[in-house]
């Protein structure tokens, strides 16, 4: 029946919008899979041919990038420490270096801001423990530390507390420091081994975490001045990153629950050489991993495989890398002098969207996720080109990994039931857990 | 009594001497070294004590006779005396005294000490500080958890998490630095300082004060609300009005003029009905329409328009039928309401209209007005009729149900009606003649009287002839009865037919059996089907068409059960041998056992039937495109028909022979498709427990072609979003309602920590 209501298209008001009627009726709309798919598809392979991550590179050191740092008030200011001692801070909006200082006439060995942003400390080879201002010298004035601190031995390591004036450095022991003194608060031990590297907990903020070159990482707690927990890894970790995964030379990276050391909750595992450091992004859903095969890796927490690798020509064994605080770009030093800006998200588009473009990005993303187990877009997604170094490595490793699997299966085969027990993946890593 | 008291004395003084030295838990010999020279002393003033006593009891005392080496009155030895001594036993002075029981209680003190154990070393020491540091941070790590599970399972995550509040000046702060400048503000200014308007917080006027607190927020929402909507209707309508003012069709204003005198006309009645007052008013009101119209020369003749229009009436239809529609509508607004004086009003007005109107027009229009004949005898007609009708009605009643009975009893009532019209029509007719003929010489009474007459006459002889008719039928009725009866069997054959189609088969088949057990003793099974089928139809050449279908499957089955079963085994009669006997028993025993086993399980025909199924399944579907009700008539009940049905039916093409055509025991797959196959997916993603589920995501659609805009929004919502510029802080206990873990709650800790973890738990319930 026809009918003629004007309540369905008379405005009640000039500046109402106009009524656009649409019939949702699934029979006018057939083939709903079909055509998602396809937009799917499309999406897929748009991804792709749109993944342009790599944003700049800030050259300007003369030597290899030794160590960077976040600025906790600016997301564009970036600091960075080199091997030959010189300190550059950047702004990564101009990709200009605003300012650079000898720190040292050795390496430059970690650096940390504090929270208010207004000095960073420097930890050098030459024992000492260097703050200064963020803020360049008035026109005259000399280029000096506001505070040096003279240790008995090398810091390798520095890190801030998030909320208070305490730092902490490591090197035979793990130091911690108030920002007034010059001699350490506590200091803890646990081996004899050097440490290379030293984390606060930013939530937890009395925890620490440490690694040392004998293979174990050390829990502590800065309140009791006590060491908690350690885990011993099959080889050496370089770095941990406090949502707490562990970089290591055996290629792979561990995440660990901290209660519960004697399993990682995920084994991360894609590169194909050491793993030098580990960054996480604010939001906490993935991590960037930097390795000496010359690529970064982006994994999810949950995933042991990662979902993106970035690389270019020219650079080579990546030292450092760090997640912007804005969870949108990753910045990676490398051996080169170089410093990388990369975009977090391949194909992301940076500059402000309208809202329909936003609408349809969030329907790509959603159509990809909906269908990415369908084989030919897994295929599209899943494909990366990759160095031939990295490449042949993949497939060396591939075939030694097969072959110890199978030597473990013929093991477990012809041997008594029960005598040889299976280890999981997970807890093959794990050499022991001291309380 | 002097003796006794001496020695009295002596005993309080070896006690004190005892507690002096207990307490220090001194070794012996050193009392002994320092105590020699002043034991001495004291050795003289004793025996000087003693020497003044009486003789007695100095006897006593030599008279000693412990065993012992050293003998003194400093230390007494319990050799000799069977029982060992008790400190306590020493301290039992003569009489109790209060100030002993401290001292007692002290060396039970000194006695009841243990050696201290060895310290642990330090190694161990530590190793317990760090298990007991553990265990109280990961408790305090564990409060986490319920936060990392929402978080994880939250459909958005907005970050930053903490909202930046906007910095709003106050207005005083953004006033004090402000002043009127241009000519504009200042005279803005001086308005609101006309109007009392209040520079600083509460920004209202004394009488908008006073109105809000007349009015509450909700009510001065709705009214706000409603007054909103009012604006809107009304601006709609005005809109509306606008609009059909701006048409220009007569006719439709004609149209709408008389809805809304209907529509007036028919509020009045329902006035008088409700409320007579305000009708009488209304009555009051048209009365005075009605004297104004009379008192103007609107509606008369005498205008401009109307003077032009009579001209115009002789030659022109329409003009006529115009001046008549004026002088209808003054007429109309023109005559009085009251009944009773209506004919006279009524002549007068037609007299002052004839004298009014040119002649010509006048003709037609006491034509139009006066009574119409031909109306007057259509209505006569009608309401014979009518009777006419009735009495048919009345009279077969009788016959009713008879007519309700028999379905062949419709025809004589159909020839009753025709009958009818055939008489109505006559009647028209010579009406007709009889008007042509008579229409001026003859008076219009005596028409009608004639008209009567005759119609009576007519009704006569109809009557004669329904009564001959029912007469007819009721002889019929007999012959009729036993047509019908005949008629009543007629279907009664066609359903006994049915249920002899339905057997035929099974005695087909029972004979067909007869003929396959002749014919599997000559032909042993060689080519069984199109012989079969061939004596089938030469059997039943006139049979309907589903019977040699049904047979053909059963037949079919029967088949395929025959060459599966085992053929019994052929005996040769002349030579019996028990054995052979022994064993057939033995086998039909077994056989009677499975089959007993499995008597309802008939596995071979249930495969065939799937098979059958699968193949029916996989044959390509005719696509029937007919639409009813598609030039032809449609609606409930009708179908297209035959003709239509087939043209429009797509014929499916016969597909390729199936894999398992010849493979009477397999069934062949043939529905996976290669070229779709490598799109779909193979493994069941890991977080869908079932294909199901995985296939109601796939096909739930989520682009806005499907859904809603808001269902659109809220299925593509991301899953993370951070600002774009804004620096994302790690989420702090206080965030989430947590005190965060600080150094007192450390020392807290190390006190006592059993209290704090109850507390800890309690905090984890809260926010659990």
């Amino acid at each position: 029946m026809l009918s003629r209501n004007p309540d369905n298209y008379v405005r009640e008001t000039k500046l109402d919008l106009q009524r656009v009627p649409r019939n949702y009726d699934p029979t006018l709309h057939p083939f709903e899979v079909p055509r998602e798919y396809v937009r799917a598809l499309n999406a897929t392979k748009l991804e792709r041919v749109f993944a342009k991550p790599f944003l700049a590179s800030l050259d300007g050191h003369r030597d290899g990038v030794n160590c960077l740092a976040k600025h906790p008030k600016s997301l564009a200011t970036v600091l960075s420490g080199a091997c030959d001692g010189e300190v550059r801070i950047w702004n990564q909006t101009k990709q200009k270096c605003i300012r650079a200082i000898q720190a040292y006439e050795g390496f430059v060995r970690g650096m940390c801001t504090p929270f208010c942003g207004t000095s960073f400390f420097t930890a050098g080879d030459d024992k000492t423990v260097k703050q200064w201002k963020m803020d360049a010298p008035a026109y005259g004035e000399e280029e000096e530390p506001l505070h040096t601190i003279l240790g008995k031995t090398v810091y390798t390591g520095i890190d801030h507390h998030w909320k208070e004036a305490v730092f902490a450095t490591c090197g035979q022991q793990v130091d911690i420091w108030d920002e007034q003194r010059t001699s350490p608060i506590c200091s803890m031990t646990w081996g004899f081994d050097s440490i290379s590297s030293v984390k606060f907990n930013p939530i937890e903020r009395f925890l620490l975490g440490s690694c040392a070159s004998d293979r174990n990482i050390v829990l502590y707690d800065m309140r009791q001045s006590t060491p908690l927990k350690t885990v011993i890894l099959d080889m050496r970790t370089n770095t941990i990153s406090f949502i707490f995964t562990a970089a290591n030379e055996d290629y792979n990276l561990y995440t660990f629950d901290m209660r519960a050391l004697d399993t990682p909750v995920m084994v991360h595992m894609d590169h194909v050489s050491a793993v030098f450091d580990v960054d996480y992004p604010p939001t906490g859903k993935e991590f960037v991993s930097a390795s000496f095969d010359k690529s970064i890796r982006i994994f999810p927490v949950d995933k042991s495989r990662s979902r993106e690798v970035y690389h270019t020509n020219r650079m080579q064994h990546v030292i450092c890398v760090k997640w912007t605080s804005d969870s949108k770009y990753i910045m990676c030093g490398s051996d080169e002098m170089n410093i990388r800006l990369w975009k977090a998200n391949v194909s992301e588009n940076l500059g402000v969207l309208t809202s329909r473009e936003k609408s349809a990005k969030d329907y790509n993303q959603k159509l990809k996720e909906k269908f990415r187990h369908h084989p030919h877009i897994k295929r599209i997604a899943r494909h990366r080109h990759l160095p031939k170094s990295i490449y042949s490595q993949i497939q060396e490793q591939r075939i030694m990994k097969e072959a110890r699997r199978r030597k473990e299966i013929h093991c477990l085969k012809h041997s008594k039931p029960g005598s040889v027990p299976i280890v999981s993946e997970k807890k093959k890593h794990v050499v022991a857990v001291v309380k | 009594m002097s003796a006794n008291r001496a020695a009295e004395s002596l005993l309080a003084l070896s006690q004190w001497e005892e507690l002096v030295d207990l307490p220090k838990d001194c070794p012996l010999s050193a009392s002994e070294d320092e105590g020699d020279s002043d034991g001495e002393r004291k050795h003289q003033k004793l025996l000087e004590a003693i020497s003044s006593l009486g003789g007695k009891n100095r006897r006593k005392l030599a008279e000693r006779s412990e065993a012992s080496l050293k003998v003194s009155e400093f230390n007494v030895s319990s050799e000799g005396s069977g029982e060992k001594l008790v400190l306590a036993d020493l301290l039992e002075p003569g009489k109790t005294s209060s100030s002993l029981a401290t001292v007692k209680k002290q060396l039970n003190r000194v006695k009841s000490k243990k050696t201290v154990e060895l310290p642990l070393n330090k190694e161990e020491v530590e190793r317990i500080h760090r298990e007991v540091a553990f265990n109280k941070t990961s408790q305090v790590l564990s409060k986490w958890d319920p936060i990392v599970l929402k978080n994880r399972q939250a459909e958005q995550l907005v970050f930053p998490l903490e909202k930046e509040q906007p910095a709003f000046a106050p207005i005083e702060h953004v006033l004090s630095g402000w002043k009127a400048r241009t000519p504009l503000e200042q005279e803005i200014f001086n308005l609101l300082q006309k109007n009392k308007q209040p520079v600083t917080d509460p920004l209202l006027t004394p009488v908008e004060k006073a109105s809000l607190k007349a009015m509450s927020l909700e009510e001065a929402q709705m009214r706000r609300a409603e007054l909103q909507r009012a604006r809107a209707l009304q601006s709609y309508y005005e809109a509306r009005a606008r609009r059909e003012k701006r048409i220009k069709s007569k006719k439709y204003h004609r149209v709408m003029k008389k809805a809304k005198a209907k529509q007036a006309l028919k509020e009045f009645e329902q006035l008088q009905k409700v409320n007579p007052t305000t009708a009488l008013e209304e009555l009051e009101k048209i009365e005075k329409a009605r004297m104004m119209e009379r008192m103007s020369l609107k509606h008369q003749n005498s205008g401009k328009w109307a003077k032009s229009k009579a001209i115009m009436a002789k030659y022109d239809l329409e003009a006529r039928q115009a001046i008549q529609e004026q002088l209808a509508k003054n007429k109309e607004l023109t005559q009085k309401l009251q009944v009773a004086s209506e004919s006279e009003e009524e002549e007068g007005g037609t007299e002052v209209e004839e004298l009014l109107f040119p002649d010509a027009v006048n003709e037609a229009q006491v034509n139009a007005d006066g009574p119409n004949p031909w109306m007057l005898r259509s209505c006569t007609s009608d309401a014979k009729e009518a009777e006419i009708q009735e009495d048919p009605e009345q009279l077969p009643e009788p016959l009713a149900h008879n007519v309700s009975e028999s379905e062949g009893d419709e025809r004589p009532v159909a020839e009753e009606e025709i009958l009818l019209t055939e008489f109505e029509e006559t009647q028209s007719l010579r009406k007709r003649s009889e008007l042509n003929q008579d229409a001026e010489s003859v008076g219009s009474q005596e028409t009608k009287d004639s008209i009567s007459q005759e119609v009576l006459f007519e009704l006569r002889t109809l009557s004669q002839k329904l009564k001959e008719n029912r007469q007819s039928r009721k002889q019929k009725a007999s012959s009729v009865g036993t047509v019908l009866q005949v008629q009543r069997e007629e279907p009664a054959p066609e359903e006994e037919e049915e249920p002899l189609l339905l057997q035929r088969p099974e005695r087909v088949q029972t004979l067909e059996e007869l003929e396959e057990l002749e014919k599997e003793g000559c032909f042993q099974n060689e080519l069984p089907r199109p012989m079969l089928e061939g004596h089938q139809l030469k059997k039943n050449p006139n049979n309907q068409t589903n019977a040699p279908k049904k047979k053909k499957k059963e037949k079919m089955i029967d088949l395929q059960n025959l060459l599966t079963t085992k053929s019994p085994s052929v005996k040769s009669l002349a030579v019996p041998t028990t054995i052979e006997e022994l064993e057939d028993e033995a086998e039909r025993d077994q056989k009677q056992m499975i089959k007993e086993a499995f008597a309802g399980d008939d596995v071979i025909r249930d495969f065939l039937k799937e098979k059958r199924e699968a193949v029916e399944a996989s044959k390509p579907q005719d696509v029937d495109l007919t639409l009813p009700g598609w030039g032809e008539w449609g609606g409930v009940g009708l179908k297209p028909s035959a003709k239509k049905r087939r043209r429009f039916l797509v014929k499916a093409p016969e597909g390729p022979p199936r894999k398992d055509k010849n493979l009477p025991n397999v069934i062949i797959n043939e529905k996976r498709n290669i070229h779709a196959a490598a799109h779909q997916v193979r493994v069941l993603p890991y977080p869908f427990t079932h294909h199901r589920q995985f296939e109601r995501t796939i096909q739930t659609p989520i682009g806005s072609t499907w859904n809603t805009q808001r269902a659109f929004q809220k299925l593509t919502t991301p899953k993370i979003v951070t600002k774009a510029g804004h620096i994302i802080k790690p989420i702090k206990a206080e965030d989430v309602g947590y005190r965060s873990s600080s150094r007192s709650d450390l020392s807290v800790v190390q006190r006592n920590p059993k209290r704090l973890s109850a507390r800890h738990k309690k905090q984890l319930k809260k926010t659990l």
